[in-house]
């Protein structure tokens, strides 16, 4: 009968430590929020714990960070109200603010007012970077960043569509999603995939840490500028913290000054924001059927 | 007639049977080739692949206590998970006879960890109750499955000395259970390694696991936190033999249930329902438009679940014929049989690494050296799983082999592979390779990321197009086709063993 036993006494001990460690509301009160940063996710809690400290003692109400995967995730989170803040890419942002009605853009980075995608190029190609971009790149093989990415997928399907009035399945041989940024990048400098598309913040990263090999890879074409990442905040927070917590937020988050803090992002400062000015990624997304009407 | 010709011993031989088994499957995997989508494109990996090796040979982490809690995390959900999932299974496995639970372990089987974490993570965000459900609910499908063939081997014997009367729960722990009590323990110990390797990986979606960490220093190519990353998980692996024990079991669930990490800032259980009334189901449905719901599904079929389904089988059938040869070439190296006591030390940790390797990572490597196409994935899980079952195989010939050497006389070296070991190795090594042909629909699913359409590709473009009507159907199309599969493994073998 051990069998039975231990089943039992397992079965018994699960039930119990359900209970323990069942979500409930004990931490109900304190503020949670979560971020993707474009470049290096490493040691996320480490660094954004001192944003959640930041936060903290501008707020002073308790902030933690989530640390999320995917862009999915951090709308789920945010749309379970798990999180109340997060820092979005543009799209996820728009999708995030449509499934929670009433929650708000707070705040964008400097850089993210002009935000820019590069389109790159094994040396193989023989491609030259161009105004326009090349008739050259059909055919080729292709790969952007992650699926939910605005740098990485809407902005240059959406450049790609324009220029060739077609998707990009019906103008490259083949198209992936590499899943990062960094990892476009070497993927293209290897080969595997002939061309990609960039977050510009990443590769003039990368470059000037001398990862790149501009031998084997460049910049073909640059697109035009688009609103980027932004924070957004659920539009229930004032009930939940208090009335004009929102406000505190954006003051918050706009007074960051410590460049260390701002390095994780990474921004060189936070600038006003409003749903608004993500109007063009709504309709850009809405455009090439990545949002329904 | 021509009885000369086809002898009783011939009609009924298994060898004939064995032979026409395999030659069915290579047939169909050559006929899959077409379909599969492969191509070779030249590039330079070279660098980036060197990049790679030096980061696994030198191994370093900044860190320790964040690795360590990623190790102890992997083993409080995997623990948790096997605690859960195996009396659940075994229970289940009693009443397997039963189609509806055949078909709902079936069900369960055939969605992706990956995406059971992915649907739980909209209930229960990211807590250890998703991780633990991610693993438990497909492994309690699995459990169910192989309990239930172990249990259809045993002797009805001791059956028969119950009286008439005794119900079948008693005569399950009477006799059945302790019966096959010394498989269903080997089996739940393999099946401990199999839910480490889960909770790795389902750090790639975000739970505090191993694969949190391993996930972001590939995508940022930190090659040498990969590799120490990696390094851990073989020497948990490696270990396992050493220190799973059955008496760990009560002890190991309360150190588990300590050691989950806590849920932090979680909301209201409200999404379940809002999840299983509104965001599975399509807009137009939800609207009672027929022709709108109609419009979806004709488009959703011709763009996605159509061509994402013959791809998907295409590059499975071929990845399981690559895989069984896969076997044939790895498992006498790591055998005692073939290779000697000391010899084959090697290749057993050859064939530790392979299945340590997560196939997302063989794959990412194959891509860079082929390019992307469906080669690289059929590569990555011919070796992830050729590795796995040329592992369980070499252990099986070890167990047989007496250790104080051979008989004078019997054959050695190849003559020993091909006309002994290999000869005895292959019923056991087609039915493992049956098991894992579901496996490897699965996985093929969720290795879309190189471009390659498959079924999980759309699968996962729906969850992040926060598109849950589409996941959904697309999920229970996949769940269809793996419960064609297991229908089709279960005549084959059942046809092998007759």
């Amino acid at each position: 009968m051990t069998l039975l036993r231990g089943l039992l006494a397992g079965l018994w001990l699960l039930a119990g430590g359900w209970a323990v460690s069942l979500p409930t509301e004990a931490q109900a009160d304190s503020f949670v929020f979560t971020a993707i940063p474009d470049q290096d996710e490493s040691r996320l809690q480490a660094r954004f714990g001192k944003v959640a400290d930041y936060l903290s003692a501008r707020l002073g109400v308790e902030v933690h960070y989530v640390p999320v995967k995917s862009y999915a995730a951090a709308i789920t989170a945010f749309r379970n109200n798990q999180v109340q803040l997060a820092w979005f890419g543009g799209l996820s942002g728009v999708q995030a603010r449509r499934l929670v009605p009433g929650s708000e853009a707070l705040a964008q980075g400097y850089e993210d007012q002009f935000f820019k995608t590069y389109f790159i190029a094994h040396h193989s190609t023989g491609i030259e970077p161009a105004d326009k971009l090349p008739a050259s790149v059909k055919g080729k093989t292709f790969t952007f960043g992650s699926k939910g990415s605005t740098s990485g997928r809407l902005m240059p399907e959406f450049y790609l569509r324009q220029r060739f009035d077609a998707a990009p399945d019906e103008i490259f041989s083949r198209v992936g999603f590499s899943g990062d940024h960094t990892r476009t990048i070497a993927q293209v400098q290897t080969g595997a995939y002939q061309l990609g598309a960039v977050n510009y913040a990443v590769w003039d990263a990368q470059l000037a840490a001398g990862k790149i090999d501009t031998d084997k890879v460049r910049v073909i074409w640059t697109t035009p500028t688009y609103p980027d990442y932004q924070w957004t905040i659920r539009g229930d927070v004032d009930q939940q913290f208090g009335a004009g917590f929102s406000q505190q937020v954006r003051q918050a988050l706009l007074a960051m000054e410590d460049p260390q803090l701002l390095a994780s992002f990474p921004r060189q400062s936070f600038v006003p924001a409003g749903n608004q000015d993500y109007a063009p990624i709504e309709d850009t997304a809405r455009s090439i059927g990545l949002l329904d009407e | 007639m021509m009885p000369a010709l086809t002898p009783d011993w011939w009609r009924e031989s298994s060898v004939r049977r064995l032979n026409g088994v395999s030659l069915l499957m290579l047939v169909l995997a050559l006929l899959a080739l077409p379909l599969a989508d492969f191509e070779v494109y030249r590039s330079e990996p070279w660098a980036e692949l060197g990049r790679m090796g030096w980061g696994l040979l030198t191994p370093a982490w900044e860190d320790p206590s964040e690795l360590l809690w990623g190790l102890v995390h992997t083993l409080a959900f995997a623990v948790l998970a096997i605690a859960l999932s195996a009396p659940l299974g075994l229970l289940l496995a009693l009443v397997f006879h039963w189609r509806p639970v055949r078909l709902v372990c079936a069900a369960l089987r055939s969605v992706h960890e990956l995406f059971w974490g992915l649907i739980f993570m909209q209930l229960y965000g990211l807590s250890p109750l998703t991780g633990i459900l991610a693993i438990a609910v497909p492994f309690t499908g699995v459990f169910a499955k192989v309990f239930a063939e172990i249990f259809l081997q045993q002797s009805r014997q001791p059956a028969t000395t119950l009286a008439p009367g005794v119900n079948a729960l008693k005569r399950a722990a009477y006799t059945l259970i302790p019966q096959s009590w010394p498989a269903l323990r080997s089996y739940t110990r393999y099946r401990f390694e199999c839910a480490l390797r889960s909770s790795a990986v389902l750090g790639f979606i975000g739970l505090p696991t191993l694969g949190f960490h391993l996930e972001t220093a590939l995508k940022q190519g930190q090659y040498s936190a990969a590799g120490a990353l990696l390094w851990a998980f073989l020497l948990l692996i490696a270990s396992l033999r050493y220190w799973l024990r059955g008496w760990l079991l009560v002890p190991g669930v309360v150190a588990a249930v300590w050691a989950l990490p806590d849920t932090v800032g979680f909301g209201t259980g409200g999404s379940l329902w809002r999840f299983v009334t509104e965001d599975i189901w399509p807009r137009a449905l939800l609207a009672g438009d027929w022709p709108g719901v109609g419009r979806w599904l004709a488009w959703l079929w011709q763009e996605q679940i159509w061509p994402g389904t013959v791809q998907t089988l295409a590059l499975t059938q071929v990845a399981v014929a690559a895989t069984g040869l896969m076997v044939l070439l790895c498992y006498p190296w790591a055998s005692r049989s073939l290779m000697g006591p000391w010899l084959r030390w090697p290749g057993r940790f050859l064939l530790l690494v392979l299945r340590c390797i997560p196939e997302l990572m063989l794959a990412f490597v194959f891509l860079l050296l082929l390019g992307p196409s469906g080669l690289p994935v059929v590569l990555a899980l011919a070796l992830h799983n050729g590795g796995l079952i040329a592992f369980l195989v070499a252990n099986a010939s070890d167990a047989e082999h007496p250790r104080q050497g051979a008989r004078p006389g019997e054959p050695r070296g190849l003559l020993r592979y091909a006309y002994v070991e290999t000869p005895r190795r292959y019923p056991a090594m087609l039915a493992l390779l049956f098991y894992r042909w579901e496996v490897i629909l699965r996985e093929s699913a969720i290795l879309g990321l190189l471009g390659v359409a498959t079924l999980g590709f759309y699968i996962d473009s729906a969850f992040e197009e926060i598109r849950y009507d589409r996941a959904f159907l697309l999920i229970v199309v996949t769940a269809f086709l793996n419960i064609l599969v297991d229908g089709a493994s279960r005549r084959l073998r059942g046809s092998m063993v007759r």
